[in-house]
């Protein structure tokens, strides 16, 4: 059995990518997908604990996360097709309204 | 054999996570992120959990992933492929240093054998590795599903209502109004 820490390792980079990705991206679709790349990578480490700890607990909460983060992406869809819609753009420096 | 298939498919699921975000169309972003999910799939086989992986492939690789293609295919967002490099230099200069700082603090921080010593972590759980080729992964997540964890399955289906009237809701067809952003 490899060291728990690969795994978690493996996890913690790909959390940062995807916090990398909300930084540095300027599109709404692509930050949008880089929230799941981390919610993945936190879903990797809950089954990585589930395994090296012998629980099942950490599997059916990477259960509730994916049921969660489906009906948050289709919320989410459905607002930036709104956004579009509206403004004519998914770029996030075009739609400042609430920004002051 | 678990280091070669470790090495293996984290490697996919790393590099093409990079490529998600550094991919200039959203597109190709996309697929890359299908191609993630799988991989990722994988990982979660090779850590003995079935149940959740073929979960990942259906909701995540097929389900949302599809709703993102048909998203990104709606839109127009050509427009958008070519300024990204060169605008926000700043904040892309000190996002990069957030995360280089971010990424060794949150594995170093989770991974530290402090935190799972024998003494921290006190009894293992039920699921030994000798109980787990005994039993199916689907039945005994399904049983503690419905056991243990009864009360906020029920409030995830009521969720997921909650959700389908909102989408439904956002999607409908509007009357031609004056729009705030116009």
């Amino acid at each position: 059995m490899l060291p728990m820490s690969y795994y978690l390792v493996l996890g913690a980079v790909i959390f940062g990518v995807g916090v990398l990705g909300v930084l540095i991206r300027r599109n709404a679709l692509v930050i949008f997908m880089s929230i799941e790349l981390m919610l993945n990578a936190v879903n990797l480490t809950f089954i990585t604990l589930s395994r090296y700890l012998e629980s099942l607990h950490g599997q059916v909460y990477v259960f509730f996360v994916m049921t969660v983060a489906a009906a948050e992406v289709a919320v989410g869809l459905a607002i930036i097709m709104l956004i579009y819609r509206n403004w004519g753009t998914a770029n996030i420096d075009d739609i400042n309204l609430m920004k002051w | 054999m678990e280091l070669f298939l470790f090495i293996v498919i984290g490697g996919i699921t790393l590099i093409s996570s990079f490529f998600v975000v550094f991919q200039r169309s959203p597109l190709y972003s996309a697929l890359f992120l299908i191609l993630t999910f799988l991989s990722m799939a994988g990982l979660y086989l090779v850590l003995g959990a079935e149940f959740v992986a073929i979960i990942q492939v259906i909701v995540y690789a097929g389900a949302v992933m599809v709703l993102f293609l048909f998203v990104i295919m709606l839109l127009n967002l050509d427009n958008e492929k070519r300024e990204w490099m060169t605008k926000h230099i700043q904040q892309k200069y000190f996002g990069v240093i957030v995360v280089a700082v971010l990424v060794p603090l949150i594995g170093l921080g989770i991974s530290t054998p402090l935190l799972y010593s024998k003494s921290q972590l006190g009894a293992p759980g039920t699921y030994s590795p000798q109980i787990a080729e005994q039993v199916s992964n689907t039945a005994a997540v399904a049983s503690l599903l419905f056991t243990d964890y009864i009360l906020p399955f029920e409030i995830t289906s009521v969720l997921l209502l909650v959700t389908m009237v909102g989408v439904v809701y956002l999607a409908r067809r509007v009357k031609k109004q004056s729009l705030p952003g116009k």
